[in-house]
């Protein structure tokens, strides 16, 4: 099999293992496994693909196309560029670790959910691979239905409302972002990304924002995120914070910026603005949450304005700076989200006012969780900070005061970071944190421990991302020849 | 002596063997004993529309170049042909779902069970031969006939069970309103006859053309009443006041066969009536469809938002579907014939399939199905759930079926047509929608545990209902299949639009 087949065998095993696993009565203990086994089988086919990408050579890779829809130039045009393997890998290992997660709490009527898991990461794989803007809408879409129903029916007793407003923000977004593709697909006579050529209609490029910071979601258009963040059970917040809200940022360099050179210079001070405002009012509001998933949930906002702020900066080092924050803070997120989730199941709550203490006796759990944490507020050294560092630097050549922004930014990453760790581990001893309740069990470790060990990776040598991303001439050039 | 026309009978079929088979299920209800009549009738029916699905394919193969047949009176060609076979894949699907759900006389006396399944069946036959005719006919008084032939089976078929509360009320309210519309039709034929003294569709655009009568006052009248009756037909708003009560009342059987069947009749009919009679009002009848189309989009939608019973809330996303249909039909543009006729068949699939899923709970239940009584029937009858599901969300355009991609086609064919703005309201319409989509899909699945109350079934476990999952699973490859195979039936639909003139 070609390399270019797996970017197809990625989308397609996991949605036809969700056919199997739908129709054929299997138990719960098999179905979880197979599951299991299809996400480490994507894994393993990423990593396959990773070991034979040429991180030298410019353009597409891996690519395949076949007409959809020919009289209206649709094709359904798959390939990876480095930053879109390295989100692919981000999704594939995220979503092992949330089916695993998944499997280890032994979710209610495991057929549906199992199947619903394995959807979104076949689809999700889709959005970062499609070179066709229509077939990018139907993956982003289609990412929404298991999202929907996955927080609809396991998620917390404010469900309900959580996924209406899901629902209503992102589809307010991307049925915008479909006008704006069926127009811009008929005015270039192409629907394809690599074919069709730059637009200079500022209506269209914002056409197609709207939808990108939605599911970012940058400062105002974050009012679904609290709510879906806090509702969704944690394995499935975790993907959507590290790796669904990817999509939208991802977006933004893919399509946005590329495609809209002029727009995005004449828009740039303002959308840097949203970013900026993001990453300070997300730190503030983070450092203000009262619980362990408002922490994570609002730090994932700022980071998006961080990650935003960077590709907007539109240099070298924000690009760069850019997709190495996507791919760690990915990983942060995930990791952070699937501890809450370990610590929610043996205090039954998140709040800080009911925890504190548990790092005695339990230290796993505390090693993992600083880990993670200092991790997340960008220790130097570490990879998030390289990639924060690269981005500040990138938005100094845009203007000083920009980093100065991101930099506050930073500041406030490190006090509601450690605010987290203190309150959860540190301290009295929370009313809600029993005597009995148990350090992290060899399932979860199983679970978090390579994640964190693949951030250390990345600490030691962020240079594997950001250095490979955009195959060896400068991003700007890159993304200025539209990365043909 | 009266010259008799040159008859192509393999051109009129389709129809001939549906008639057919609608008399000898017709004869079965004298013929056939009582306990054989349901599954004989049916069987015929099922034949019927096999055989039909056949003729028309065969038609469609075989009439590349289209051509006026019978003394001018009837098309033979690939846009009917296509119809036909959408009509007979729905009637067949239909007579299935009937088999099960049509009751017998529920509550009178069982000497009497079954008495009238037969003409139920010969009815189903009989209307979907009217509209294999409609979708063909070249005059206005094939146009009127069929009409009134395929109505009036529609009118019986509504208050055939009349045990059922409400069957009796949707049909006389449909007999009525629907009366309103024939007539409508059949004035507006009157003055388009009276302005060009032609009634062959080909014959009134000559004439037009020739005496230039596009800005004549009779003509235009006629034309804005046929406007008015075919949007009755499809139910269109602000002509869709009878869909809600008729799709609630019917027989949930026969709902599911309107909602598909009429919409592709009527709107095969009339983008063939308008481009090829009124091609010079082209000008007047492309804006008055797409205010139809708006309208219909609006009312629709806000209307549905308030519905707590499944039936009128699906009748009320139906009349919204037109909107979204009527945006294809309103370019007048080769792009939005075969973007409507690709939309027609991925609906028609979704709104068929969800019809029957609620026919289904109904039986269960024993009484009308409501958002509250619908609460855990995905856990209950997993596949029907699912299948439920992609329905409603093809019909919302997310893709997971061949809604997505026909709201796609209509879109574009709106902005090639220089009609942006005619975009924006169908993303906002799309957008409303998907409130009350998710609400049945909220209701199925993600109730509390302790709002679900194990559904009442009248001894014992649910029937097994084998030939409605298969007219279920029919429906289901239908609205998924077409999210995949798109360009096979967008070539198959642009040969059937290459047969009407733009």
């Amino acid at each position: 099999m070609s390399a270019s087949d797996l970017t197809t065998v990625l989308i397609c095993l996991p949605i036809g293992a969700t056919i199997v696993v739908w129709l054929l009565p299997l138990s719960r203990f098999a179905t979880g496994s197979l599951a299991v086994l299809v996400a480490l089988i994507e894994v393993a086919l990423w990593i396959e693909q990773a070991a034979r990408f040429d991180y030298g050579a410019a353009g597409l890779q891996n690519a395949q196309k076949t007409p959809w829809i020919k009289d209206l130039h649709v094709s359904y045009h798959v390939g990876e560029y480095g930053f879109s393997l390295f989100l692919v890998g981000l999704t594939v290992v995220a979503m092992a670790a949330a089916i695993g997660y998944g499997f280890w709490v032994g979710r209610d009527r495991p057929r549906a959910y199992f199947g619903l898991m394995l959807f979104l990461t076949g689809v999700t794989v889709g959005v970062f691979v499609a070179q066709d803007l229509l077939l990018f809408y139907a993956f982003f879409e289609a990412m929404l239905i298991p999202l929907y129903v996955l927080i609809g029916v396991w998620g917390g007793a404010g469900r309900l409302g959580a996924t209406l407003k899901l629902l209503l923000y992102t589809m307010t977004g991307s049925l915008v972002m479909l006008a704006a593709i069926v127009v811009f697909g008929l005015k270039y006579g192409t629907f394809d990304m690599i074919g069709s050529p730059t637009s200079p209609s500022r209506w269209l490029f914002l056409g197609f924002m709207l939808a990108f910071v939605i599911k970012a979601p940058l400062f105002p258009f974050h009012g679904w995120l609290p709510d879906s963040y806090r509702e969704a059970p944690p394995e499935v917040t975790a993907v959507l914070s590290g790796v669904i809200a990817k999509a939208g940022t991802y977006g933004m360099l893919r399509i946005a910026i590329t495609k809209f050179p002029e727009p995005t210079s004449f828009y740039r001070t303002a959308i840097m603005a949203l970013a900026a405002a993001s990453l300070v009012y997300g730190s503030m509001l983070a450092f203000r949450s009262a619980d362990f998933r408002g922490v994570v949930a609002y730090s994932s906002m700022a980071a998006s304005g961080l990650i935003a702020l960077g590709l907007f900066a539109g240099t070298d080092l924000g690009y760069t700076g850019g997709v190495l924050q996507m791919v760690a803070h990915g990983l942060i997120s995930v990791s952070l989200f699937l501890i809450a989730g370990a610590v929610e199941r043996r205090t039954t709550t998140g709040e800080f006012a009911y925890l504190g203490g548990m790092a005695r006796g339990r230290p796993a759990l505390a090693t993992l969780l600083v880990t993670t944490g200092v991790i997340a507020l960008a220790v130097p050294g570490s990879a998030a900070f390289a990639g924060e560092f690269l981005i500040l630097g990138g938005s100094y050549q845009r203007a000083w005061w920009w980093a100065v922004i991101g930099a506050a930014g930073i500041v406030l990453a490190a006090m509601y970071m450690l605010r987290l760790i203190s309150g959860v581990l540190h301290e009295a001893r929370g009313p809600r944190v029993p005597d009995e309740a148990l350090d992290l069990r060899p399932g979860e470790l199983a679970l978090v421990v390579p994640l964190v060990a693949v951030l250390l990776a990345l600490s030691f040598w962020p240079a594997g991302v950001s250095g490979h991303s955009f195959a060896g001439n400068s991003p700007t050039k890159a993304v200025q020849e539209q990365f043909r | 002596m009266i010259a008799t026309p040159h008859v192509d009978w393999f051109a009129i079929s389709t129809i001939l063997v549906l008639l057919g088979a609608s008399f000898a299920a017709l004869l079965s209800a004298v013929l056939v004993p009582r306990s054989w009549r349901r599954p004989f009738a049916a069987g015929v029916a099922a034949l019927g529309f096999a055989g039909g699905l056949v003729t028309s394919i065969w038609i469609y193969v075989d009439s590349p170049n289209g051509q006026r047949v019978i003394a001018g009176s009837f098309y033979r060609d690939r846009w009917t042909a296509l119809a036909q076979v959408a009509l007979c894949a729905v009637g067949f699907v239909a007579a299935l779902v009937s088999v099960e759900h049509i009751p017998g006389g529920r509550g009178s006396d069982p000497a009497r069970r079954d008495d009238h399944i037969a003409e139920y069946f010969a009815l189903l036959l009989a209307a979907v031969g009217g509209m294999a005719f409609i979708v063909g006919s070249a005059n206005l008084m094939t146009l009127f006939l069929s009409l009134e032939w395929f109505s009036i089976a529609l009118y019986i078929m509504c208050a055939i069970d009349y045990d059922l509360e409400g069957s009796l009320e949707a049909g006389l309210k449909y007999l009525i309103i629907g009366s309103f519309g024939s007539a409508s039709l059949l004035f507006g034929s009157a003055l388009v006859y009276g302005a060009t003294n032609r009634i062959d569709y080909e014959g009134i655009a000559e004439q037009v053309a020739r005496l230039n009568l596009s800005h004549d006052t009779l003509l235009v009248l006629g034309l804005a009443m046929l406007i008015a009756g075919l949007a009755f037909k499809a139910s269109a708003a602000p002509f869709h006041m009878w869909t809600p009560d008729v799709y609630e009342g019917a027989p949930t059987p026969v709902t599911a066969f309107m909602s598909a069947a009429t919409k592709i009749a009527a709107l095969f009919l009339a983008l063939r009536v308008l481009n090829t009679a009124f091609a010079q009002e082209k000008y007047l009848w492309t804006w008055a469809f797409a205010a139809i189309a708006v309208a219909s989009l609006v009312i629709g939608n806000l209307a549905a938002l308030n519905q707590r019973s499944v039936k009128r809330m699906l009748a009320y996303s139906s009349v919204a579907q037109a909107g979204f249909l009527l945006i294809g039909l309103s370019t007048g543009t080769p792009l939005g014939a075969r973007g409507m006729a690709f939309y027609l068949i991925a609906y028609s699939a979704a709104a068929f399939g969800s019809f029957a899923v609620i026919a289904a709970r109904e039986r269960e239940l024993g009484e009308p199905v409501t958002l509250d009584n619908l609460a855990g029937f995905g856990w209950e009858r997993p596949f029907l759930g699912v299948a439920m599901w992609l329905f409603v969300f093809s019909f919302a355009g997310l893709p997971v079926g061949g809604g997505f991609v026909g709201k796609f086609y209509v879109f574009s064919a709106a902005y090639d047509h220089g009609w942006t703005w005619l975009v924006i309201v169908g993303v906002v319409a799309t957008l409303v929608s998907l409130y009350y989509y998710l609400a049945i899909v909220r209701a199925m699945y993600m109730r509390p545990s302790e709002e679900l109350r194990v559904a009442a079934v009248a001894g014992g476990s649910p029937a097994p209902e084998r030939l409605l999952h298969a007219a279920v699973g029919v429906a289901l490859v239908v609205s998924v299949g077409t999210l995949f195979a798109v360009q096979p039936l967008i070539t198959i639909a642009e040969h059937a639009a290459a047969a009407i003139p733009f």
